[in-house]
């Protein structure tokens, strides 16, 4: 590698800044936004249908009570997108926290103690890997449809969305985790605490976990641009939020009806913000990639 | 080598089996089939007769076994929702779905490897940089944004091309077919780029990743020291050898991009397999939810096994030991 790319490397891109700015900017939104958004869309009381299917306020028949217009049932389109984008990353966050420590504990575990437990994990992972992650996501909210009567409501959707994504990604933290366990633990450090007798979780925990977590944080960061999409495209599918309580997909599921009507924003502003943070996310993620790992050379 | 290939075999049946195994659980436990399949106003007695005569009272092992032995005769059982064999609602779902993911894969393959191959040669050039950029930016689009911006652009404002169905179709024996109409192929175009957009990233990243490999290498250098034209060494040389892993990773892909078809069908309309999933799942049709994920899980099975064995066919460093 020449001197040049390597000083470009340690520059951190203007496109990396500006995306993380994106990133945080939308988080902050999505966490303020009972403070910043103008009506309270959860709350069936505040919007009239009289309201409904305004279009945004920059057009002609445009309220500018409404800034992006309103949506079938007269909800504030631009409130309803700061609560549904607030959904969107609690779900996406919780599955990618969910499978990461899944993920992490049951790759110390396998690439410790090897043998059957090492076996066991694998093998597993090995059959879920063989589905497609959105085919997994919609079997397991299917069969939780079908044997538990409320699991579509506001209050369990998010739950089994958080379980039907992080069911799939679990697997590729454990291998990462478990390669970087197998070489960590051969190492003389490693050897030492053990001959000092110390217990073999307090070893994981202590000594070989801080050194396999650079590689975790990169896929946690590729992760959740994943996670929030199959959220989405789960909620469009219908078998995500439901419409009292939308999540960004399950506001595009929505307006997907309206279409051919020529009612193209309910769908249009928040395909593009679901584009804009998972593009952003993405962007970080990509740059981490390059950062941890200066072999891909800016590879896929 | 032919331990490899029976060690092969053996996984394979062991995840086959392991999938069964799940589509078994959810056959048997999801929901309760006596009371899926019986009239509302059904004595206990009818029940357990029902109960007797489809053998759930049987111990689970022999219950496994017979549905294993019924899943190999091609039996799915009933669909909940139409009371019709799951096997004949498959079957009439698959040849749509087969030729969305056909041309969805061409039309990746017809433009992932030109753009990937363009960004290999010049890979600081102004258009490389945009078509990386570009690549990002498609993986960060849902399909169903895709597919409901080409809706909203062709079928609505433009009124170009059609938005739903399969137009008109031609039956060829046990399979139908949009290929042959106007209608039909007209209907194809969308749901085809839609999808393809999906698997275009990936093979053209992987295209360029190759080529950029392959003209490092050294048989690569001798033929530029020997003063072949560049055109050859590209095309003649680097190409051929950096297909070989896109090959294999397009037929991979294949089982992923019938299951990714779920979400193009339902935007489209398609009447294919995935749509006839996601409306079980809306009606909790459990057997046809189970044969679906049986389908998938065969055909990810079979073509990871096919392109193995082919592998330890013909790369000898393969054959000795692990597979």
């Amino acid at each position: 590698m020449s001197a040049a790319t390597h000083r470009r490397r340690w520059r951190v891109p203007l496109s990396v800044t500006a995306a993380a700015a994106i990133v945080v900017l939308i988080i902050l939104a999505a966490a303020l936004a009972p403070w910043v958004s103008p009506y309270n869309p959860l709350d069936i009381g505040s919007f009239d249908l009289m309201n409904a299917e305004l279009p945004p306020a920059f057009m002609v028949d445009g309220d500018w009570r409404f800034l992006l217009g309103t949506d079938n049932q007269g909800r504030d389109l631009f409130s309803t997108m700061l609560y549904g984008v607030r959904i969107s990353i609690v779900i996406g966050g919780g599955a990618v926290l969910l499978a990461s420590s899944v993920g992490v504990v049951l790759g110390l575990l396998a690439g410790y103690f090897g043998g059957w437990v090492d076996m066991l994990v694998m093998r597993v992972g090995d059959v879920i890997l063989s589905l497609p992650t959105i085919l997994l996501a919609l079997l397991i909210s299917g069969i939780a449809r079908a044997s538990f009567p409320n699991a579509g409501t506001a209050q369990w959707a998010p739950v089994i969305l958080v379980g039907a994504i992080a069911i799939h990604e679990w697997v590729q933290y454990a291998r990462t985790v478990r390669a970087a366990t197998m070489v960590e633990a051969r190492k003389d450090y490693v050897r030492a605490t053990r001959v000092i007798g110390l217990p073999g979780l307090r070893i994981m925990a202590r000594h070989i976990l801080p050194n396999v977590l650079s590689p975790v944080i990169v896929i946690a960061t590729i992760n959740l641009a994943g996670a929030v999409l199959t959220e989405a495209t789960l909620s469009f599918l219908g078998v995500g939020m439901p419409p009292t309580y939308p999540s960004l997909g399950t506001l595009i599921r929505i307006g997907n009806d309206f279409v051919f009507s020529g009612i193209w924003w309910i769908v249009a502003f928040p395909a593009v913000l679901l584009v804009i943070l998972v593009l952003s996310v993405n962007v970080v993620g990509d740059w981490l990639r390059d950062y941890f790992n200066p072999m891909r050379r800016g590879r896929s | 080598m032919f331990s490899a290939i029976t060690s092969r075999l053996a996984q394979a049946l062991l995840v086959m089996l392991a999938v069964t195994a799940i589509a078994f659980v959810m056959f048997r436990y999801v929901g309760d089939p006596v009371a899926m399949m019986s009239r509302e106003d059904a004595t206990p007695a009818e029940k357990a007769e029902l109960r007797h005569s489809l053998g759930l009272d049987r111990p689970v092992l022999v219950q496994f076994g017979s549905f294993v032995g019924r899943v190999a005769q091609g039996d799915l059982g009933m669909s909940f929702r139409n009371q019709r064999p799951v096997a004949t609602l498959m079957a009439e779902r698959l040849p749509a779905t087969m030729e969305l993911v056909i041309v969805a894969t061409i039309l990746s393959l017809a433009i992932g490897i030109p753009t990937g191959v363009l960004c290999a040669l010049h890979p600081e050039g102004r258009t490389a940089r945009l078509i990386q950029t570009l690549s990002l930016v498609g993986i960060s689009v849902p399909t169903f944004v895709t597919g409901i911006a080409l809706i909203l652009l062709f079928a609505v404002i433009l009124h170009w091309l059609p938005s739903f169905g399969r137009g008109d179709v031609v039956h060829l024996g046990f399979w139908t077919t949009g290929f042959l109409t106007r209608s039909g192929l007209e209907s194809l175009i969308l749901p085809g780029i839609t999808l393809a957009l999906y698997q275009l990233t990936l093979i053209m990243r992987l295209v360029r990743a190759e080529m950029i490999d392959v003209l490092d290498s050294d048989y690569i250098r001798f033929a530029r020291a020997r003063g072949l034209p560049a055109r050859d060494i590209h095309f003649r040389l680097a190409l051929r050898n950096a297909l070989m892993p896109v090959v294999t990773i397009t037929g991979l892909q294949i089982g992923s991009l019938i299951a990714f078809a779920i979400v193009t069908e339902t935007v489209f309309q398609w009447p294919g397999m995935g749509l006839l999933f996601i409306q079980a799942i809306g009606f909790a049709d459990v057997p046809v939810m189970a044969a679906y994920l049986l389908f998938v899980g065969f055909m990810f099975v079979a073509i990871n096994m096919i392109v193995d064995i082919t592998y330890t066919l013909i790369d000898p460093r393969l054959r000795t030991g692990r597979t």
